[in-house]
C-alpha cells in the first residue's frame, strides 16, 4: 500500500496549507487548497477526511489548548463547511446503490462538522443520505425516520454532557426499528459508553463507520430491549436528583464558595461569570458521570479544566473548595460523594496545594 | 390416605355391588396376568375382558406393562391412550398380589394442556409480531416486516402485496431464512384468484385457497421446489384497503390446518392494521410537508458576493415552525442609481407555534407582493399594516426591512423597523453599533411611524437581524437571569470580521447555551456581512479575543 503512504504524506502537507488559511479566515485561499489536492489526484474521500478532518481536529484541539476563542472556532469551521460544500460540488458521486443512511447529531450538539463529513463520505461509497445536521430535536429525528425508513442512524456526538440526550436517541431510533451506529468523543475514547448505552455499533472515525456500514447493513434492532436495562443504577435516582436541581445547586456552591474563598470577592464581573459557568460544567459533568456511572468521566473532565484554568490565567485553586462545597450539597448520595472526593484528592494533588480546610464537616 | 387403603383392604370387591357400577373404569388383575375383576365402566373400554381371562389382548399394551412392572416392584402409575381417550391408572394392591387399576379420563386436561401450550406459543409469537410491526410508521418498512415474519411463523415463503398505482404494487416477498426483498411489481392481480379482491378490501371476502398449479410464475420463489398449497388472505385496514397476504407451503410441508388459518387471519388483522397506520402517517406526513414548506425558514445564500445567514429555533421541540420568521429576496429592486437591492426581513409575530406560523406565512406572502415597493420602506410597511388590520387576526407583529446592496467593496443598507429590536453592527475592530431604525408595531393602529436609517458596512463588517428570542433568553450558570443586550453586544464584538455563518451560528450558540434546558421563546437571527477581500485577515490564531 505505498499509495497510500504517499497520500497521507501529501494529505499532511495540504493539511498544513489548508489550516494556514483557515486560521486566517482566508476562505479563497482554503478552497484553492482543497481543490487543488482533489485535482492532482489525492481522492475525495481523502481530502474529506485526511485534509479537512485533520484541520477540523486541529481547530479542536487549539480551542481546547485555548489558543482559538470559540468565536474564532466557529469562524474556522464556517470556512470549513463552505469548502466541503464546494468540494461536494465539484465531486463525482456514484448513483446510489448501497443504503439510506440517516446521519444526525446528539440534541444540542454544535459540532456538526464531523457529521457533514461522514455524509459526504458515505455518499462518496453508494450510500442515499440523509444530512440533519445539528440542532434536531428527537422527535423530528423520529419522525423523519419514519418517512424515510432509513436503514440505519449514524450519530455524533462530542459533549459528554449531552450523553443522556443520546441515550434517549438511540433508545428511540432503535425503537423505531432503526440501528443506531455512534461515534465522536463523547462515546469516550474506546466506544465505551456507546455501548454501555445500546448502540449497535461505535466506530472510532468516519472512515471506520463507512467500512461497517460497507460492510454489512448493521442487524436492525428486536424490540424487547428497555433503556433502563442498559443502567440499572439509575434506580438509586442521583441522575434524576442532581439534573433536576442543577440550578439550584450551581447557585448554592456559588454562594457557598463566596464565603470559603475570599479572593472571589476580588474577581472582575466577566471571571464570576466564568466562574459561575465553570461551576455550572462541573454540575453537568457530575451528572453525566453518575447517569452512566463511570467517575472517570468525571475525574477527565476536571484534569481538563484544570488544564484549561491555567491556559486562561484564572486560579484554578478555587477547584478542591467548590468540590468541597457540593460534595456537602450532596452528601445524601453516595455516588455522588465518591466521585466527588475523588476528584477533591486529584485536584488537590495536581494543584499541589492543600484544600483549605480538608477535614471539615458539611458546609452549610 | 391411609384410612383410604384401609378401607378398600377391607372391603370384598367381588361382593360389593355398588363398586361394579362405580363410575370410574375398575380392572383387578392377578400376579400372573388373569383378569379377577372387571366392572361395568372397564368393559365398556374394554369389551373383550372378562373375569379368568388374560390381561394381554383385552386391555392395552400400556396397562399390561404396567401391571408387569407393578409385579416386578415398580408401583407408579401410569397413564396411556385408549382409542382417542386418554388415561390416568392408578394401582391399589392387593395383599396376595392382585393389584386393581382405577382408570381416570384426563382427555380433556390432555387437550387442554396442549391447547394451552399450542396458545401460549402464539401469543408469545403474536406479542413478537404486534411490538415488531409498531416499531415502523414506514409503509414500505412495515410491509417488509409482515413479509419476514409471516414466512418465518406461517409459510414457507410469503408475499405481502399492498394496493398499488395502475400498473405495478408495492410487494415484499421473503422465503423462510432468507432476505426481504422490496419491489414494485407490474403484476395483473387477476392471475391469481381472489387477490384482486383482497387487494379492494371491500367487500370482505374471507381467505383463499387456490390450486398450486394455477399459480403465476412470478408468485413462485426461485429454486423453491413444488408448492404444496398456497392461500390468499386479504388484511383488513382502518376503513381502507391495507393489502393482500400470499402464504406458500411446500409438499413436504403439510397443509395449513384450522387452527393455523384462524392463527393467519389474527396475523393478518395486526399486519393490515399497522400497514394502514403507517399508510396513514405517511400521507398525513406529506400533506404536513407540503402545507409547512412555506412556513420553515428559507435556505440562505449569498447574493452578489453579499453573505447572508440565518438561524432559527421554534420554542416548541415538537414543532418546526413559530412566530419568528427571516427571509431574503435576491435582487428585489433595481434603485434610481443603478444598484440592485436585495431585501431582507426578520420579524416576530406575537404568540407561538402553529397558529403564529400560520400568520408568519401571510405576512411573508403579504411582503413579498409588496416587493415592487420595496424602495420604499415606510410604503411597504403601511400596507402591511392595513392588510393585518383588515383581517380578523388580533395579533400583531414586529418587523425589520433591510434593503441591501452592493456597492463596490461596500454593503449599503437601509433599515426600517416596525417596532422591532434595533439591528446591531459590527466593525472589522469588534465595535457594535446600534442602529437608529425605530418604528411603530404592526397591525395595531390605522397610522404607523417608521424611520429608516441608512448603514455601510465594509469589507468583513456584519449587521445582525435578531428576534427578542435572543436577548429576553432566561437562564445563565446561576438560572432565572436575562441574557439582555448587554451581552448579545458582547458576543457580537467577539464575532468581528467572522463570515455570516459563524457569526449567526456563534449567536445563536451562546443564547442556547446560555437557555440550557429551560424554556425558551421562538429564536431567529440573520447576519448581513459584506464580502471580504481576499486576503482579508479577519481571524487572528492569537488567543482568546477580547
Amino acid at each position: 500500500m505505498t499509495t497510500t503512504t504517499r497520500e497521507t504524506l501529501d494529505a499532511r502537507t495540504c493539511a498544513q496549507r489548508l489550516w494556514e488559511a483557515v486560521v486566517v479566515g482566508d476562505e479563497h485561499a482554503a478552497r484553492d487548497v482543497v481543490l487543488t489536492a482533489s485535482g492532482e489526484g489525492l481522492d475525495t474521500e481523502s481530502v474529506l477526511l485526511d485534509v479537512i478532518g485533520a484541520v477540523q481536529r486541529r481547530v479542536g484541539a487549539e480551542w481546547a489548548a485555548n489558543r482559538l476563542t470559540v468565536a474564532q472556532e466557529h469562524a474556522a469551521t464556517a470556512i470549513n463547511e463552505r469548502v466541503i460544500a464546494t468540494l461536494a460540488g465539484t465531486a463525482t458521486f456514484p448513483e446510489p446503490h448501497r443504503g439510506r443512511i440517516t446521519v444526525a447529531c446528539v440534541d444540542g450538539e454544535w459540532h456538526a462538522l464531523p457529521a457533514r463529513l461522514l455524509s459526504e463520505v458515505l455518499r462518496l461509497r453508494g450510500f442515499r443520505v440523509d444530512y440533519l445536521g445539528a440542532q434536531v430535536p428527537a422527535p423530528h429525528l423520529i419522525t423523519h425516520l419514519h418517512s424515510t425508513g432509513p436503514d440505519a442512524v449514524a450519530l455524533s456526538g462530542s459533549i459528554a454532557t449531552r450523553l443522556p440526550t443520546a441515550h434517549a436517541t438511540i433508545t428511540a431510533c432503535q425503537a423505531a426499528g432503526v440501528p443506531v451506529l455512534a461515534g465522536g468523543g463523547a462515546f469516550g475514547p474506546d466506544g465505551r459508553y456507546a455501548r454501555l448505552l445500546g448502540a449497535d455499533f461505535w466506530a472510532p472515525d468516519a472512515r471506520s463507520a463507512a467500512d461497517r456500514l460497507t460492510e454489512a447493513p448493521l442487524p436492525r434492532p428486536r424490540g424487547t430491549h428497555q433503556p433502563i436495562d442498559d443502567l440499572p443504577h439509575l434506580g438509586d435516582q442521583e441522575y434524576t436528583m442532581v439534573s433536576r436541581t442543577s440550578g439550584q445547586l450551581v447557585k448554592a456552591a456559588y454562594s457557598a464558595l463566596e464565603a470559603r474563598f475570599p479572593e472571589l470577592a476580588s474577581y472582575s464581573e466577566s471571571q464570576r461569570h466564568h466562574t459561575a459557568q465553570d461551576l455550572a460544567h462541573i454540575v453537568d459533568f457530575l451528572a453525566a458521570s453518575l447517569y452512566i456511572d463511570d467517575d472517570a468521566l468525571f475525574l477527565g473532565f476536571l484534569a481538563w479544566t484544570t488544564d484549561i484554568l491555567g491556559a486562561r490565567g484564572v486560579p484554578a485553586r478555587f477547584l478542591p473548595p467548590a468540590l468541597d462545597v457540593l460534595a456537602a450539597e450532596l452528601r445524601d448520595f453516595p455516588r455522588a460523594k465518591r466521585v466527588l472526593a475523588r476528584a477533591h484528592e486529584l485536584s488537590t494533588r495536581t494543584l499541589g496545594v492543600e484544600g483549605p480546610d480538608h477535614d471539615h464537616g458539611p458546609a452549610a | 390416605m391411609v384410612k383410604t387403603s384401609r378401607v378398600v383392604r377391607q372391603s370384598d370387591v367381588q361382593q360389593d355391588v355398588g363398586w361394579r357400577s362405580a363410575p370410574y373404569p375398575v380392572v383387578s388383575v392377578d400376579a400372573a396376568g388373569a383378569v379377577r375383576v372387571v366392572n361395568e365402566a372397564a368393559l365398556v373400554l374394554f369389551p373383550g375382558a372378562a373375569v379368568g381371562g388374560s390381561m394381554a389382548g383385552t386391555c392395552p399394551g400400556w396397562l399390561v406393562e404396567a401391571h408387569e412392572r407393578h409385579t416386578g416392584g415398580t408401583r407408579d402409575r401410569v397413564s396411556g391412550l385408549i382409542g382417542e381417550r386418554s388415561f390416568e391408572a392408578h394401582p391399589v394392591g392387593g395383599d396376595d398380589g392382585t393389584v386393581t387399576w382405577w382408570l381416570v379420563e384426563d382427555t380433556d386436561t390432555r387437550l387442554a394442556r396442549e391447547a394451552l401450550r399450542l396458545e401460549r406459543e402464539r401469543t408469545a409469537v403474536l406479542g413478537e409480531v404486534s411490538s415488531r410491526l409498531l416499531t415502523s410508521l414506514n409503509p414500505e418498512r412495515c410491509m417488509q416486516v409482515a413479509a419476514e415474519l409471516a414466512a418465518g411463523h406461517l409459510a414457507d415463503a410469503a408475499w405481502v402485496i399492498a394496493p398499488g398505482g395502475r400498473r405495478d404494487f408495492p410487494v415484499a416477498r421473503c422465503v423462510r431464512g432468507g432476505d426481504v426483498v422490496h419491489e414494485r411489481l407490474a403484476v395483473d392481480p387477476d392471475d391469481v384468484a381472489g387477490l384482486a379482491e383482497a387487494l379492494q378490501g371491500f367487500p370482505p371476502v374471507p381467505s383463499r385457497w387456490i390450486e398450486p398449479s394455477s399459480a403465476p410464475g412470478w408468485l413462485v420463489p426461485e429454486e423453491f421446489g413444488e408448492i404444496g398449497s398456497i392461500v390468499v388472505t386479504p388484511l383488513p385496514g382502518h376503513g381502507v384497503p391495507a393489502g393482500a397476504l400470499i402464504l406458500l407451503r411446500r409438499t413436504e410441508q403439510r397443509a395449513f390446518s384450522e387452527d393455523e388459518e384462524v392463527f393467519a387471519r389474527l396475523f393478518a388483522a395486526r399486519a393490515g392494521a399497522a400497514m394502514s397506520a403507517a399508510r396513514m402517517f405517511a400521507q398525513q406526513v406529506s400533506i404536513t410537508e407540503t402545507l409547512m414548506r412555506d412556513l420553515l425558514p428559507p435556505k440562505l445564500h449569498q447574493v452578489d458576493g453579499i453573505e447572508f445567514a440565518g438561524r432559527y429555533r421554534p420554542a416548541l421541540d415538537t414543532e418546526r415552525v413559530g412566530g419568528d420568521f427571516y427571509d431574503v429576496h435576491p435582487a428585489a429592486v433595481t434603485t434610481g442609481a443603478g444598484a440592485v437591492e436585495s431585501l431582507a426581513v426578520l420579524g416576530d409575530v406575537c404568540g407561538k407555534g402553529l397558529e403564529a406560523a400560520v400568520l408568519t406565512g401571510k405576512v411573508r406572502t403579504t411582503l413579498q407582493a409588496l416587493l415592487p415597493m420595496a424602495s420604499d420602506h415606510r410604503r411597504m410597511l403601511e400596507l402591511l399594516n392595513n392588510a393585518l388590520l383588515d383581517s380578523h387576526d388580533t395579533r400583531f407583529v414586529t418587523v425589520v426591512l433591510a434593503s441591501v446592496a452592493r456597492v463596490g467593496s461596500e454593503v449599503r443598507l437601509r433599515l426600517t423597523s416596525g417596532g422591532h429590536l434595533p439591528p446591531l453592527v459590527v466593525r472589522t475592530t469588534g465595535e457594535v453599533q446600534e442602529v437608529p431604525a425605530h418604528g411603530t408595531l404592526i397591525g395595531v393602529l390605522p397610522e404607523i411611524e417608521a424611520t429608516t436609517a441608512e448603514v455601510v458596512l465594509a469589507p468583513g463588517e456584519t449587521c445582525l437581524l435578531y428576534t427578542d428570542g435572543i436577548t429576553e433568553a432566561m437562564g445563565g450558570p446561576l438560572g432565572g437571569e436575562m441574557f439582555g443586550e448587554e451581552r448579545l453586544h458582547a458576543v457580537l464584538a467577539s464575532c468581528a470580521g467572522m463570515p455570516a455563518d459563524a457569526v449567526a451560528e456563534h449567536v445563536h450558540m451562546v443564547a442556547s447555551q446560555w437557555i440550557g434546558g429551560g424554556s425558551h421563546d421562538d429564536i431567529a437571527v440573520l447576519a448581513i456581512t459584506a464580502p471580504r477581500g481576499r486576503h482579508l485577515t479577519a481571524v487572528g490564531g492569537h488567543g482568546r479575543g477580547a
